[in-house]
């Protein structure tokens, strides 16, 4: 009698440890080899889109936290981006630089975050992610210094940012900033020669080149392709075009190569950090806008380079308080549909493993 | 799957290990010492000041969740009374808008986070209950507020100078904190 096999079918979460949120993969099984993939997401839809419309541009800028909520700092940033581009305001010179100053602690943050839990992942359980959580922490104490929350901190409002910074934030981002290049050095030092790391991720989830650009990721994914594309550079936004810094780019596009493309990245961010705190000047933080603002009716796309990638916002204006349409390009939904050509004929192991290195975050996903 | 360098990781890693044996604590054990939490913090609770109010409602027109409730009537000099200031803890996810836009400055945010509360009903704020009497304001958007609190606990100065600053863990016995339950 011949001994016939069928495939199987398992499913990934909601509930489990690495989907990093309430998702869900239906994965289809031969032995232990992926057949195929299936992503479910919905499961955190709150309909902020919808919610948006019946709000002022200013009262939407709390919803825009609840996006992404490891990098809530760049979310504010792309939104006001987006209505300042809609209604045509000038920003002040040191508002802009407190927004650039925000936006890579935030990054930093959110990779801190991503290679953590990425490491939990591939079963460095919990050592890793609190040597990162620490620094991450440190980064978060500052936020609350300056905007008073630690998570959802709708700090930067249309024209400028909500206060100015207190005295004592700048001599402690400045030790945040000299000494955080050892601790980077201490990481690396740890894990990127770790022979576990690397048997684990080399050669791992492959997201050609090619593919990568056709499914239009962005960010440390596309990147770890070795595709050079930062919004920062290709079309600097606020005033990116003044600080100097490098892309890091992977050749391979496996999960290591996105583990150091990250890596690298929160380098260059503590380069740009350094030289915004030198150009920092003084003045006002925040343009006059009216309270209940009314832009020119037409529309807009906004984009940043958030950390896991482009977030854009397209907004439609009527000329009344509210937007007429209120629609967000999340980084990690596009990047997720690549995961079915990365995974397939892999093992369940790898399955999480690729899965963990995309840095998804399900509040934007569902939003 | 091939190792290469085998043993390398492990050396290093206990190396790492090894070294954290000689750093000092970054953690708080929170129930019984805290740090000093922001003087901006947006905590979980709202102080409103009734004699500076004049029921103007902008607060009611910013909140991007239209939960503050104010019911006026005119008074004898001319003025708004305020008959009803009400808010529901449970549906405000304390963005801090309504006390930027306050014209007046009568609206605060707190400091205290330890808001939970055994039933929904309890969680709606009235009148009384944000009267500032056991309160303290924060310094959000208030900056004469802020300059009187005390400095924020960074963890980036580390145990040490975070004691030299005055910025002490503010310790509170254990038996305070044991709550009467349901």
């Amino acid at each position: 009698m011949a001994i016939r096999t069928e495939p199987f079918i398992l499913n990934v979460g909601p509930q489990h440890p690495s989907t990093h949120g309430v998702f869900r993969l239906r994965v289809t099984l031969d032995g232990e080899v992926v057949v195929d993939v299936e992503p479910v997401v919905g499961y955190l839809h709150r309909g902020i889109e919808k919610l948006a419309e019946g709000r002022t541009y200013t009262q939407n800028i709390p919803f825009t936290d609840r996006l992404d909520y490891l990098a809530s700092m760049t979310n504010n940033f792309a939104y006001v981006l987006a209505v300042e581009k809609l209604a045509q305001i000038e920003v002040p010179e040191r508002a802009e630089y407190l927004r650039i100053i925000m936006a890579e602690m935030m990054r930093i943050a959110s990779h801190l975050m991503a290679i953590g839990f990425f490491l939990n992942d591939l079963g460095a359980m919990m050592t890793p992610v609190l040597y990162m959580w620490r620094e991450r922490e440190k980064l978060l104490d500052l936020f609350e210094m300056v905007c008073g929350q630690r998570l959802t901190y709708n700090y930067m409002r249309i024209g400028g940012v909500s206060q100015d910074i207190p005295e004592e934030f700048l001599p402690a981002l400045k030790k945040f900033v000299a000494e955080m290049p050892t601790f980077i050095d201490e990481y690396e030092w740890l894990l990127s020669q770790n022979e576990i790391l690397l048997a684990r991720t080399k050669g791992v989830g492959i997201l050609p080149r090619d593919v990568a650009i056709n499914i239009a990721a962005s960010g440390p994914v596309l990147r770890a392709s070795g595709v050079k594309w930062d919004i920062r550079k290709a079309d600097p936004y606020s005033i990116y075009d003044r600080f100097d810094f490098e892309v890091p780019v992977g050749n391979v596009g496996d999960c290591y190569d996105r583990y150091w493309v990250r890596m690298q990245e929160m380098r260059q961010s503590v380069r740009i950090l350094e030289q915004a705190l030198e150009q920092l000047p003084g003045g006002e933080v925040y343009a006059k806008v009216p309270q209940l603002l009314r832009p020119p009716a037409g529309e807009v796309y906004g984009h940043i380079e958030a950390p896991k990638g482009e977030l854009g916002f397209y907004l439609v204006s009527d000329n009344s308080i509210a937007p007429y349409r209120f629609h967000i390009r999340p980084p990690t939904l596009i990047n997720l549909t690549a995961l079915k050509d990365m995974v397939i004929g892999w093992k369940v192991a790898d399955l999480i493993v690729t899965f963990g290195s995309m840095d998804v975050c399900l509040g934007e996903i569902d939003r | 799957m091939k190792f290469e360098r085998y043993g390398i990781g492990i050396a290093k890693g206990m190396a790492i290990t090894f070294k954290h044996l000689f750093r000092p604590p970054i953690t708080v054990q929170y129930p019984e010492e805290k740090l000093v939490v922001s003087r901006r913090i947006r905590g979980n609770e709202l102080v409103w000041f009734p004699d500076r109010c004049t029921g103007c409602a902008t607060c009611a027109k910013s909140c991007p969740q239209g939960n503050i409730e104010i019911a006026t009537h005119v008074g004898s000099e001319n003025n708004y009374v305020v008959d009803k200031f009400e808010l529901d803890a449970g549906r405000c996810m304390f963005c801090g808008l309504c006390v930027e836009s306050c014209p007046y400055e009568a609206l605060a945010m707190g400091v205290s986070y330890e808001q939970a509360q055994y039933r929904r009903g309890d969680l709606v704020w009235s009148k009384e209950e944000l009267q500032p009497l056991n309160k303290r304001p924060s310094g959000y958007a208030r900056p004469e507020i802020e300059a009187a609190l005390p400095k924020q606990s960074l963890l980036i100065y580390g145990d040490k100078e975070r004691d030299e600053g005055g910025q002490k863990l503010r310790l509170i016995p254990l038996s305070k904190k044991r709550g009467r339950g349901v």
